[in-house]
């Protein structure tokens, strides 16, 4: 059985193993997209009081905001074997289990846990998606939809390699480190703005360093025609999400050196 | 040709020293010491196909440092091993795919599944065609006796039910190879003897070698012949089992239940080592004096209920043996 | 009475050193505090800048905000770790066999965590946003001090009340978590005291028909009613009705707890998990 289909198994288990007590799972789910929609009509009521955010109005911010929720979702969904590395894996010992299958890590820690109740945040970042579109009546072209989904698949290797990042970090300091939380979330967070908003070292930082704006801020204001605004030419715009993808293979290489360091001094 | 072969096997750790109390906790904060634990030190053995090895020692004597070094989880600081041809930390994945592991009171196995789909969830792992798959899940199940609990989630079994399918998943593959680490601990006495007959079938039967560590010496007497002693991360001794209590204990026990009350007073060749009501227990060297003469001494001087010889008790022997190498508890 | 609380005293000190001794997660855990609020209070900046005037101000704002991240360890993010793999491992029976009252004993956890955690954090967090930004010239991104010493006592009652109230919220968890027998039961409680503390928006700037609700809910008790004590937004009589409010939902929570947690353990003594 292949590695991808060894995770869609250990997916179906994860799934039959929740639907368990369906009520349950379905009350979980239906509390995240509470809660998350909860959120977006934080931001709603920020712009029902201020109107605008530097010339941005709401349905243009709901863009961005919908595409780092579906971005962050799915990977929220499916590497909580990462998030929990420090204390469910590395703490207990149980990565030598991992190490002793003959399969990849990140196969098992992908199927480990694998965190339906996302799907609560992924149906809000499409209705905010679906809000925005409804909104902004601007003509959907297939290269503008292109756009947006390849925006999207960026930001979800971009957090992805935040995740494994995070996890690496658990082979030396063991616990759950909340410093990526705020890389993770915080980087939602930030994002769902468009990034002209912060101060300029800011801004540069989520360029250069997480370049968050790169698999969001540009593609998506392209979309919406302000590629001007974000400072870069139209066609940049449809590049930039590569760098979510150069992240997450930097992210591997120092997961790798993780490993190495979790062999040589034992757990 | 040996399967798995170990030389010069060495492994240093290098541990936070904590100073004690409130205050030394804060200064932890800005300041760390470490010193240096040799868990293994220049280890060589080796072991042919179908060997059944006993790998003993005091607490932290490195047992578990050498089962993880020969699973691949564990990186040595210096010396060589192969298992099977492949370097284990080197070549991971070939190599976990060929070996079984079972680690006591930790299991691999599914919290949540019921047993049966997480054996099933291990043949896919592990890539075990459907056919052969059935074929060993039918073997292991009747000789380990889980076809109850196969519906089980795991949660719900008790511990020794959960190490008899503990066992079962590390078969799941057919290795060749088998490490158990301590896989008796905690267990009682019926499950002992279960797991004890299974390993011992396992390996007279199918030859899978097995290497394993444990304190509870009734393992090692029900089923190693050659043990190594590990004390202090230094290999003390590779031998027979009996050629070592040769050596360390030579000494055997005569219990004698007198008839009536009374002092036995001494007896030639022998010492007095115990007593309990009427039963007296005596200490000789048998290369010295022979039981059956004592034995006849001691019926001709007394009215004797019952006489019996015994070996010490293999803990004995082996405590004997650490203090004579100064092997102690790290 | 010292013979009574000596339980509960010796479980505070070894959670203080336990963490202690993880230096590298309380430096991370600072710098994720400072990095979100700096984000934050750009946001609320760049907001600002178009609409100045709003029930509080933006200063007032940025101080929230700051107040928001230092104090976060008070907040009940979830269930208590120990408690959870207690749960998963089945060995939740032995929380049994202590000889102390288990939600007494829960609740001093919790302070403990929560205070503990929050001592390491908040002190470096006000040195750089109350003392080192204006020092350096940074002045309106600052984190402000109370202006009355009444507001500051206020505070000072306010937060600890806080601190009960999130612990409460935590031990309601950890019997969630018990109660339902997996870790997942206190999921939702993150999600939850996020928007109603006010972490996301300050209460103060949520729709105007939402105000009476949003400040007898209770959660508001963890954040957003003592943070507008400490800068005056509530003062007076409307402090005290703040007080008021928080004091009755520490009251239902630990109540509610105490009778929750004995029909779980008549459970638990029943089933045996």
């Amino acid at each position: 059985m292949g590695e991808f289909a060894l995770l869609l198994r250990f997916i179906r288990n994860g799934l039959r193993a929740q639907m368990l007590y369906p009520t349950a799972f379905l009350l979980r789910l239906v509390t995240q997209f509470t809660v998350t929609i909860v959120e977006f009509g934080g931001l709603w009521a920020l712009f029902a009081r201020f109107g605008h955010v530097r010339g941005w109005t709401f349905p243009e911010v709901a863009l961005f905001y919908g595409a780092v929720s579906v971005s962050f979702s799915l990977v929220d969904m499916s590497t909580r074997g990462f998030d929990m590395f420090g204390p469910q894996f590395v703490k207990t010992g149980a990565f030598d289990r991992v190490l002793l299958r003959p399969r990849a890590a990140t196969t098992q820690l992908m199927g480990f846990d694998f965190g339906f109740t996302s799907l609560g945040r992924l149906a809000q970042g499409l209705v905010a998606l679906a809000i925005a579109v409804a909104l902004l009546g601007i003509g959907w072209s297939a290269d503008k939809v292109a756009l947006m989904l390849w925006a999207i698949a960026g930001g979800t290797a971009l957090f992805g390699g935040i995740l494994v990042l995070q996890a690496t970090l658990a082979f030396w300091t063991v616990e759950s480190l909340e410093i990526v939380n705020t890389i993770t979330y915080g980087g939602v967070e930030a994002a769902q703005y468009p990034l002209d908003i912060y101060a300029g070292w800011f801004r540069k930082f989520l360029i250069y360093v997480i370049p968050l704006g790169c698999v969001v801020y540009f593609p998506v204001a392209t979309v919406l025609g302000r590629s001007a605004t974000a400072g870069i030419p139209a066609w940049a715009g449809a590049l930039t999400p590569l760098a979510g993808f150069a992240f997450l293979a930097l992210a591997f290489g120092a997961w790798r050196i993780g490993i190495r360091h979790y062999t040589s001094t034992g757990s | 040709m040996a399967q798995i072969r170990v030389e010069n096997l060495s492994k240093t750790y290098r541990v936070a020293v904590r100073d004690p109390g409130l205050a030394g906790a804060a200064r932890g904060l800005f300041r760390r010491r470490h010193r240096d634990v040799a868990a293994l030190d220049d280890v060589s053995f080796s072991l042919e196909p179908g060997e059944l090895l006993g790998l003993i020692g005091p607490n932290g004597a490195g047992k578990s440092t050498t089962i993880k070094i020969l699973s691949g989880i564990l990186r040595p600081s210096a010396g060589r091993c192969t298992v099977g041809g492949l370097v284990p930390w080197e070549q991971r994945i070939a190599h976990v795919a060929r070996i079984g592991v079972v680690f006591g009171q930790r299991s691999q196995l599914w919290w949540d599944l019921p047993v049966v789909e997480s054996l099933e969830l291990l043949r896919d792992i592990y890539r075990v065609e459907q056919a052969q798959f059935a074929r060993t899940l039918e073997q292991l199940v009747g000789l380990l006796k889980i076809a109850p609990v196969l519906d089980t989630p795991l949660r719900q079994l008790s511990l020794g039910q959960r190490m008899r399918c503990e066992i079962a998943a590390a078969l799941i593959h057919s290795p060749a190879i088998l490490f158990l680490d301590e896989p008796t601990i905690g267990l009682d006495a019926v499950s002992k003897l279960a797991l004890r007959d299974f390993v011992k079938t396992l390996n007279r039967d199918e030859g899978v070698t097995v290497l394993l560590t444990t304190h509870d010496m009734h393992d090692i007497e029900a089923l190693a012949r050659r043990v190594i002693i590990i004390g202090n991360g230094k290999l003390l001794r590779d031998s027979s089992f009996e050629s070592m209590r040769a050596e360390v204990l030579r000494e055997r026990r005569l219990f004698v239940d007198f008839a009536d009350d009374g002092e036995p007073g001494p007896l030639e060749g022998a010492r007095i080592v115990g007593r309990d009501g009427r039963t007296v227990e005596y200490a000789f060297d048998p290369a010295r004096i022979a039981a059956h003469t004592l034995i006849a001494r001691i019926a001709a001087a007394h009215d004797v209920a019952d006489i019996r010889v015994e070996d010490p008790k293999i803990e004995e022997v082996i405590a004997r043996f650490y203090a004579l190498h100064g092997a102690v508890a790290a | 009475m010292s013979a009574l609380a000596l339980p509960y005293l010796a479980i505070l000190r070894v959670r203080f050193q336990l963490m202690l001794q993880y230096r590298a997660a309380a430096f991370a855990g600072f710098v994720t505090q400072c990095w979100w609020g700096v984000i934050k209070i750009m946001v609320m900046a760049a907001f600002y800048a178009g609409h100045p005037h709003q029930p509080i101000t933006l200063a007032q704002a940025i101080t929230y905000t700051w107040l928001g991240q230092g104090l976060l360890g008070l907040l009940p993010w979830n269930a208590d770790t120990d408690i959870s793999e207690a749960v998963e491992s089945g060995n939740v029976a032995y929380e049994r066999l202590r000889p102390v009252d288990t939600h007494a004993l829960w609740l001093a956890r919790a302070v403990a965590q929560k205070a503990g955690g929050t001592a390491l954090r908040v002190v470096p967090m006000f040195v750089i946003a109350a003392l080192l930004f204006p020092a350096v010239g940074l002045g309106d991104w600052a984190w402000k001090l109370p202006q009355t010493a009444e507001a500051a006592a206020l505070f000072a009652i306010s937060i600890t009340l806080a601190l009960f109230l999130a612990s409460a919220s935590v031990v309601l968890l950890n019997i969630a978590v018990v109660a339902l027998k997996t870790r997942r039961a206190a999921n939702v409680a993150g999600t939850l005291v996020n928007p109603l503390s006010g972490m996301i928006v300050p209460l103060a700037l949520m729709p105007g028909w939402l105000q009476g609700f949003l400040f007898w809910q209770p959660f508001a008790g963890l954040v957003d009613i003592p943070y507008r004590i400490y800068f005056g937004n509530l003062a007076g009589g409307a402090a005290a009705a703040g007080i008021t409010a928080q004091l009755l939902w520490v009251t239902i929570f630990i109540l509610a707890g105490r009778y929750w947690l004995a029909e779980v353990w008549a459970r638990v003594d029943m089933q045996g998990s």
